[in-house]
Formats: structure tokens, sequence, C-alpha cells
């Protein structure tokens, strides 16, 4: 229980089905004081009695559990450690992958329990199958797409069904007073929202050039490759104006050179993703359906084929700001039912095929 | 609440009037005030005007410590010494702590022994060394968390000798043990409402007659003028009654409830057999059990305990609500993992021997499971 209100509604939900549910708050900061933030993010002090006094009010156990090591090693660490290595983590998923789902898991699993229940916005319907959330705008299939069969067999998300709103009104009626509290976006372990600020502190500055990709041009400096993203187009400021005057964007990020590659728009286009470390959930391949390169990115149809940990998608419509790092998420499509998770991987290249008509023209 | 105390704080509450108004009712509430103060004085051994009520033991330890040590720096600017134990509970520890880091209190810290005793021979030295420059000296009666008795009376003759005030906090002590305030020779004694059947946020400083201390809070000066607000009637009559009657079955009480509590330490020593009972095994709250489950985590005990209806407690949590490992445990000379593994059973005035009945059905689960979850962490 974060003390936002969905876990409070999820939470709620479980023990109304009759599951005998217990409370838990992660305690993530490893100095909750240095986090006092407000409502926002994860870790406050004030989210931990948020939550408690959700519990109260539902009627269960409440109990803070201590993961601010795992989740320094696992999450922080790996955070800084990926964006070092020109790649662009998401925290969220990895949260979920290595201390949800795991740490806390495991941990409730030997304490008796048989599952962990959570207020994340996705289905999982009585075939097992993980599906997005009724409410598209807020559905997070896609940071526990990384999840196994084996977690997933033992994960509960009582709100797949409902709107983001739903859930608003339903905690209004039950008198959680953390209806309203506003969602929280940032990176909970960013209490400022600076993550530029937040990766110099702990990489330092270690400055760089900025090249143009097509004419090979230094056209620019940066004081750290690591705080720039694939796609990325405002604070560049580049001294050397491109030949046609129009806007540049973050290509490529190479950490070995320290260069940060730029170039128009068109050239970040990619028609095929090569990902490790793959969860599949035993779809023959090759397969058609539907990937999500990044969170609340849009989908694009793509073929997707995957042998042994490596996925392979070659993109049927060519796909912008594709970064290492981020997870390709394959969906098949249903309506009916919510589109289903196929599988997904972590994304370590992409690249360009085909001479797509937009490059052709320039 | 004891119902005798209930009944006293409903009837105090149903009439109006200001203790501190010269109208009837105000001389009426007085009266209320007033035998409030005797009883208490009566039942702990101390004289009517020698009874500070205050809102609870935290303001009581922090009048104690700070209050006596303003008083006795201002008659003599070098003397800035503050002496506590290393057990003490946080009202007194940090109490402390406030003063060396903002009043330029030299803070001393007396250890303990594996059992959680001072050793007087260690207060004898301080004060022997620095008896001139101590304002204060303050060791609990006895520990809320592991239940050892300290040797008060000898720690406060001890004090006398060098003129330095001793406090005591007796808020776990009084009511379970004999506690008499001039008979132990102490010249401050901290008394809260709620661990002897009165109301919460009522209590009592005792303060000897000649000893000064500086008011934490400004203003009529109600209390002696060490203390101002005006006196909570209803509160001080219910903690008057309860005070009086807990003290005055406490022999019974006692053998009743560690007659109960030795049962529960045998069984349990039996059925987790590598169970480590903490504390000294003779000088105890009777109701005090407390244990170190290797391997386990108090925190992870607690929740499975609890779901099998048995209530317990681990030291203290931080105020994010994180376990923390005790500090009472750790100045015993427990590491970190034997901190955090401990456990307190508290018996009282309702507890059964079907209580320790259903600890005992549930406790060899809860430790398998415990371990379990202890087990996956450690490679990490
Ligand atoms: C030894 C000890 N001192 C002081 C206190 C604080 O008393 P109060 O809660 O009345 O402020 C407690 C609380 O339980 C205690 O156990």
């Amino acid at each position: 229980m974060s003390g936002g209100v969905d876990s409070a509604v999820a939470a709620a939900r479980a023990h109304e089905a009759g599951h005998d549910v217990t409370g838990v708050h992660l305690a993530l900061a490893r100095n909750p004081q240095t986090f006092r933030t407000g409502a926002r993010g994860c870790c406050t002090l004030e989210d931990s009695r948020d939550a408690r006094r959700a519990a109260d009010v539902i009627g269960i156990p409440f109990y803070v559990w201590d993961m601010a090591d795992q989740f320094h090693d696992s999450v922080v660490d790996d955070f800084v450690a990926e964006y070092a290595a020109g790649r662009t983590p998401n925290p969220c998923l990895r949260c979920n992958e290595k201390i949800k789902f795991t740490a806390v898991l495991d941990r409730a699993v030997a304490l008796g329990f048989d599952a962990v229940v959570t207020g994340h916005h996705a289905r999982l319907g009585a075939d097992g199958r993980l599906r997005r959330s009724v409410d598209n705008g807020k559905d997070q299939s896609y940071v526990l797409a990384v999840l196994t069969r084996a977690q997933l067999d033992r994960a509960v998300f009582p709100l797949g069904d409902s709107t983001k709103a739903q859930v608003r009104e339903e905690a209004a009626v039950r008198g959680l007073a953390v209806a309203d509290k506003p969602d929280s976006h940032d990176i909970c372990f960013i209490a400022d929202g600076d993550t530029k600020g937040f990766l110099a502190k702990r990489l330092g500055a270690t400055p760089g050039d900025v090249v143009d990709a097509r004419t090979g041009e230094r056209v620019g400096t940066h004081e750290g490759a690591y705080a720039y993203t694939v796609g990325q187009r405002k604070g560049l400021d580049l001294r050397v104006p491109a030949a046609d005057g129009r806007p540049r964007y973050v290509l490529s990020i190479t950490p070995k050179t320290n260069t940060v590659t730029v170039g128009p728009r068109e050239d970040l286009l990619v028609d095929e993703v090569t990902a490790s470390k793959a969860i599949w959930h035993g779809a023959a391949t090759p397969i058609e359906c539907d990937v999500q390169l990044r969170a609340h990115g849009e989908v694009v149809p793509a073929v997707v084929t995957v042998e042994g940990g490596t996925l392979r998608a070659r993109l049927l419509t060519p796909a912008r700001g594709v970064a290492a790092g981020q997870a390709i998420v394959a969906y098949q499509r249903d309506a009916a039912g919510g589109d289903a998770v196929l599988g997904s991987a972590t994304i370590t290249a992409a690249a360009r095929t085909s001479v797509a008509p937009e490059a052709a023209r320039a | 609440m004891l119902p005798e105390a209930l009944d006293a704080y409903v009837a105090a509450a149903r009439e109006v009037g200001n203790p501190s108004s010269l109208h009837a009712s105000g001389r009426h509430a007085r009266r209320v005030v007033e035998e409030a103060r005797e009883r208490v004085a009566a039942a702990l051994g101390c004289r009517p005007s020698e009874v500070v009520f205050t809102g609870g033991g935290t303001e009581s330890d922090n009048l104690a410590v700070k209050g006596i040590f303003w008083a006795r720096k201002s008659t003599s600017l070098s003397r800035t010494g503050v002496v506590v134990s290393a057990v003490e509970h946080h009202a007194v520890l940090e109490a402390a702590d406030w003063l060396g880091k903002h009043e330029g209190a030299q803070v001393t810290t007396l250890p303990v022994n594996a059992a959680g005793k001072v050793d007087p021979a260690r207060l004898g030295a301080v004060l022997e060394a620095y008896g001139e420059e101590i304002g204060v000296v303050s060791v609990q009666w006895a520990n809320n968390e592991v239940g050892t008795v300290q040797p008060i009376a000898e720690l406060a003759a001890l004090a006398n000798r060098y003129g330095v005030p001793f406090h005591t906090d007796a808020v776990q002590a009084a009511g379970q043990v004999p506690v008499d305030f001039a008979a132990s020779g102490v010249a401050a004694l901290t008394v809260t409402g709620h661990k002897l059947g009165g109301p919460i946020g009522v209590g009592a400083l005792l303060l000897g007659r000649d000893v000064a201390a500086t008011p934490l809070l400004h203003g009529g000066g109600h209390e002696r003028d060490v203390r101002s607000g005006t006196v909570d009637t209803p509160g001080v009559a219910a903690f008057a009654v309860a005070v009086e009657i807990t003290i005055k079955t406490q022999q019974e009480y006692a053998a009743r409830v560690a007659a109960l509590r030795d049962d529960l330490v045998k069984r349990v020593l039996s059925v987790v057999p590598d169970a480590l009972y903490n504390g000294d095994p003779v000088d105890r709250l009777p109701g005090n059990a407390h244990f170190s489950f290797p391997g386990c985590e108090g925190d992870a005990l607690l929740m499975l305990l609890d779901a099998n209806g048995v209530g317990s407690s681990t030291g203290s949590a931080c105020s994010a609500g994180i376990a923390q490992p005790s500090h009472v445990l750790l100045a015993m000379g427990a590491d970190d993992d034997r901190a955090r593994s401990s456990l307190r059973f508290t018996l009282g005035h309702t507890s059964t021997a079907a209580d320790v009945d259903a600890l005992i059905d549930a406790l060899p689960a809860a430790v398998e499971r415990s371990r379990r979850a202890t087990a996956w962490k450690t490679p990490r």
C-alpha cells in the first residue's frame, strides 16, 4: 500500500472478496526524513501514514516492510548504471520485477501468504493472461510485462476492470481519505523531479561532444551523455545550426566515446528492434502482433520472433525514439477482453533496414 | 482504564469548574485536584506538595531532565554534566541528547551489562570524577523492553552523597514492583496514567521539595511554578484513583502475573529451544517476558502471531513505521541481528493461562515461517 488511492481500493476489494488481507507499505528510502516531499512519489512519511490510515479504515492489519537496501541495489543503482551505459531505464518496471514481485513476493510466500495484491491498472483474468486495463490511459501492463508466469500466478490486480475515475469514486464511497490524492508521475526516489541533477550528482560531469550524424561535424558539447535520451529535442544547446535549419534530435548515445549523436527527425525512424532477456508466454513465433516500445508510447504492428532469450521485431510501421534499455512489449489484439501480453524483452538495439519515404524525400 | 478510574473521570467531567478560579465551582474543582494530589502522594510515598501533575511520562521525563539541568546550571555555569543510562526510554535519551546539542550539556551514558543492569560502581566513578559538574542523573527504575529493574536506592544514595539530583523514570515500575519515593532517596520520579489503569495523557513528576526545576511551559505557574496550564481535573481525579488501587494491589498482582510469566518462559524455551531469554532473570518486571529468536525477524513474528490473535511487541519504529533494532538490546551487547530477532510478551491484569496456551500453540509455526522469510533475504 503506497499511500495512494489505487492500492487502497485494491486492498479493500481483495478484503471484501473474502481474502485474508494484510496491508504492507514498502519503506524504500534509506532515510525517509530526506524524502519529506508531500503527496508525491512513494516513499514519504506522509505516504506511509496515508497507507496506515487506509488500512485502518478497511480494517486490515498493516505493516511497514523495510526494503530500502534491496530497492537501492536493484532499482536506484541499476537506474544510474543504465544511464551511465547509455541506456534509458524504466525504474517502475524494475521495481515491479525485483521488488514487488521478487523481494516482497518471496518474503510473503515464506511467511505463508498466497499472493501479492497491487493497485496496478491491468487485468489478470481467469485464463491467467496479463491484459491491458479497461482504462487505456492508465494501463500499466507495460511495466508488468516483465513478470514471469510464476510471478503472475501469485499476483492479483483487482483494479483492471475499472477506470481510474471509478477507482477514485469508490475510494470516496469507502471513506478512504486518499480518494483525491494526486497521481504520482515522477520517479519516487528523485524527490524534486530533477533527473539530470540526480544523475549528475552520482556520475559527475563528463564533458563530451555532440556530433551531427549526417556531417560527422562537432556541433556542440555536453556535460554528461547520461543526461540525454534518444528522441530528445529540447535542451541540446547546439551552437552550429543544421544546414537546412531544421531541429535536430538525439539519435544515439555512445558511452565508449562519450558522444551524443544528433540528426533530423526522420533519422529517428527504425523498423527493426532487437531485445534481450525475453519473457515469452508461449505463443508460436514469428507472430504478427502489436508492440509497445516505451511507457505510454503508441503501439505499432510488427512481426515478432523469439529465439532463446532474444526477441526480434520487424516493425510494419517504422517507430521513432526507440531507446536501448526500454522494454518492448508484444500484445495480441483483443478488443473484448483487453489486449493480452504475449511477452516482453529489454531493447538492446534498433535499426533502419528500409528507406522510409520521409527519408527519401529529405 | 480501571472501572473505578473511569467512574471518577466521568463524575469529575460532569462538574464544571476551573480549579484555578475562586468562585464556588472553582473551589470544588480545586478540592478534587488537591484530593487527587494527596491520594497520589500517599500511594507513592511523597508529600502532596511534591506531586506535579503533567501531561504524562514524556513530559515528566523532559521536565526532570531539562528542568533540573537548567536550574542547576543557573546556579553554577560549569555544571553542564548530564548522566543517563544507555537503556533509558526515548523521553529521557532524546531530552539528554537535545541538551547536548543545544544547551552545551556534556552527556555521559552509563553502560549496562548483558542483563541490562547499570553497575553502581560505574556511576560512582563518574560522580567521583565529575560530581561537581553534574546537573542531573537519570536512571530508569525498570526497563520498558526487557523489564530489568535497576538498583535504584543504591544508585540514588550514591548521587546524594555527591549532592547531585537523581531522577528515575518509574513509568514501568509503579504498580509492578514496590515504589516508594521517600524510601528510594530519589530527587524526582516519573509516573504516567496509562501504565497504571488510568487515563492516557495524564501523569506526574514527583519532585522533592528542595529540588529546583526550571519550567518547560511558562504561564500561570499552576503547578508549583514549574508547570503551567489549567490542571485537567477529571484526568487527575481518575489518575489518582488508578494509582491508589494499582499500588494497593501490587503485591498480589505481581505474584500472580510472575507465576504466569514463569510458566510462559518455561514453555517458550521448550517449544523453541534455541530462543534466548533476555533481561535479568530475577530483578525483573513480573509481567515481562522478552526473547530473541535466532534467525527470525521480530516484526515478521509479530505479524504472524497477531494473525493468530497473540499480541506482542518489538522495539520501536521510526516515524515512517520501519522497525529499528532496539537500542536497549544493542546496549546489552546484542548484535544487530539478535536485536532485530527480539520480541516481548507482556502479561497484565487481564492475562490468563489460556493466553499463554494460545501463544505456545502459535509460536512454533510462526518461528519456522519467519525463519524461512529471513533465509531468502540473506544471499540477496
Ligand atoms: C519507561 C517509559 N517512560 C516514558 C514513557 C512515556 O510516557 P507517556 O506515554 O505517558 O508520555 C513510557 C511510555 O510508555 C515508558 O514506557
